[in-house]
């Protein structure tokens, strides 16, 4: 078989790199963006270079982190700009192969063998990735070039911002086998700390590991750790048109004061199931489930999930589906400060549905083609252009619009 | 300091898929002809933020940038 040359290609601090690209006053400042402070997601979720320096680390309240940094500026995650600008440096990796495997957001695998006649080999195509980056835009990436998945992953990671680095047949044995073992993908944590224990700790040491000792701790998975180690790793890069599915969407307030009644919550449940369904047919996905999470005015929260009869993206199924979860299980005991509606086990809509004799199609029909006529009137006058009448009296809404909660894919498809 | 400018563009739009931009509307209402595309590539706006399609437009004989992102146009204008 073909040496193959696989690249693996990082964004650089990729939520906060495009907060700073599309505001040019940040570039210079120490900048973190966070959920928002009022709700439990007021942590740090990205941060650049400079924060960095200052300590900061994804996973802290913003208490934490402006203790460490007094200056950092604080901005609020916009999910559909970092939707469409992952999808535009695709566009660019687009031209160079048609095996694009994305891992999370700001990550993919590119197998370029096939391409190397027509554009050169993979350090000066990732070169060429790196510089198309920079300049169209305005990001940066750090790209690992190697002939398997772990290498060039590994690669990706060890010169950044805006670097490439290769890992060959030949220097592999001094670029990786000094790294720390939980530096390699395939080894979690747990396996890390247990590699540790019996003295294993960088690539290297691992590359030599004894065979029964491995089988002994890890089963199957200690000769596969083994094999990576040692650059054997055949798993393929996935066509581009593959997608790995998005698990959930969901959209989720905190209301500005606590709601007292059913009726206010079910006009709530209508706004949030209004903007989880409008995301669901922008995705071309339908639900078989929804799940409908209820936070008290004591912060204690509780979350009830329930199937749909059908796989549906229409509004008026999520918010039944929901407010009869919420009637079925709310006490009442208590007021409601925060309510998240969410779509979930999505299915394409393009799959054929089953039919079946208890289902009213004609209705359904009807429903599809209503939601299809707002999302073009919305589309062209603005979100606020139509609004369900329920909705129309709330004044508990806070001002804030983009609360998205797409659940990105996070799961590797390396070991499938 | 340059600050993003959203304009209204007239273009003429090709059946090849291809966009030429030929008047921008200032925000004063003042029209400016472009009277030459010297260049159309893709790029980020390293001034203001943002990025598109980047035309390097002629005007009255001075070149400057109009780029297109998604549905709209901006420039960089100065302050
Ligand atoms: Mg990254």
């Amino acid at each position: 078989m073909e040496t193959r040359t696989i690249l693996h290609s990082d964004l650089n601090n990729f939520y906060a790199s495009v907060e700073c690209m599309l505001e040019p006053a940040l570039r210079d400042k120490a900048v973190a963006v966070c959920g928002k402070a009022e709700e439990r997601h007021g942590i740090v979720l990205a941060k650049n270079d400079a924060a960095k320096r200052c300590g900061v680390t994804t996973g802290e309240t913003i208490w934490e982190a402006k203790q460490k940094c007094p200056g950092l500026v604080i901005v609020e995650p916009h999910y559909r700009e970092y939707i469409k600008y992952s999808q535009y440096v695709r566009r660019i990796y687009n031209d160079y192969s048609d095996q694009i495997e994305a891992y999370g957001m700001d990550e993919n695998w590119i197998d370029v063998t096939a391409s190397k006649r027509l554009f050169g080999d993979g350090s000066k195509i990732a070169n060429e990735i790196r510089e198309r980056v920079k300049f169209e835009l305005g990001l940066t990436v750090s790209i690992g070039v190697s002939y398997n998945k772990i290498f060039a992953k590994l690669g990706s990671d060890m010169k950044k911002p805006d670097a490439v680095t290769c890992i060959t047949q030949e220097n592999y044995r001094e670029k990786v086998w000094g790294l720390p073992v939980c530096d390699m993908l395939g080894v979690g944590r747990a396996a890390s700390l247990e590699l540790n224990r019996y003295g294993i700790r960088t690539i290297g040491e691992l590359a030599h590991c004894n065979d029964a000792l491995l089988a002994c701790k890890f089963g199957v998975n200690g000769a596969r750790m083994k094999r990576f180690a040692n650059g054997e790793d055949n798993s393929k890069v996935m066509p581009r048109d593959y997608h790995v599915p998005i698990k959930s969407i969901g959209n989720g307030i905190t209301f500005l004061s606590d709601l007292h009644s059913n009726d206010e919550v079910w006009a709530m449940i209508l706004a949030l199931s209004d903007k989880v369904t409008s995301r669901l047919r922008e995705a071309h996905k339908k639900a078989r489930g929804v799940s409908l999470t209820v936070k008290c005015c004591d912060l204690a929260y509780k979350e009830w999930q329930g199937t749909l009869e059908y796989p549906t993206q229409s509004m008026g199924d999520v918010a039944h589906r929901c407010f009869a979860l919420f009637m079925q299980n709310y006490p009442w005991v208590k007021p409601v400060r925060a309510l998240t509606v969410r779509a979930i086990r999505l299915v394409d809509d393009t799959i054929g549905e089953q039919l079946s004799i208890f289902r009213d199609i004609e209705y359904i029909e009807r429903n599809e083609k209503i939601d299809q006529t707002v999302d073009e009137i919305r589309r062209r006058f603005g979100w606020n252009a139509l609004q369900s009448a329920a909705t129309l009296k709330l004044d508990k809404l806070p001002q804030n619009e983009d609360e998205i909660d797409l659940t990105m894919p996070t799961g590797m498809l390396l070991f499938a | 300091m340059a600050r993003k400018v959203y304009v209204r563009v007239n273009a003429d739009f090709y059946p090849d898929g291809e966009v030429r931009p030929r008047v921008i509307t200032w925000i004063d209402g003042h029209r400016y002809e472009i009277a030459r595309i010297l260049q159309c590539i893709r790029a980020a706006s390293t001034k203001v933020g943002g990025c598109g399609i980047r035309y390097t437009v002629s005007i009255d004989g001075k070149q400057s940038y109009l780029f297109r992102e998604d549905d709209r146009w901006f420039v960089e204008g100065k302050t």
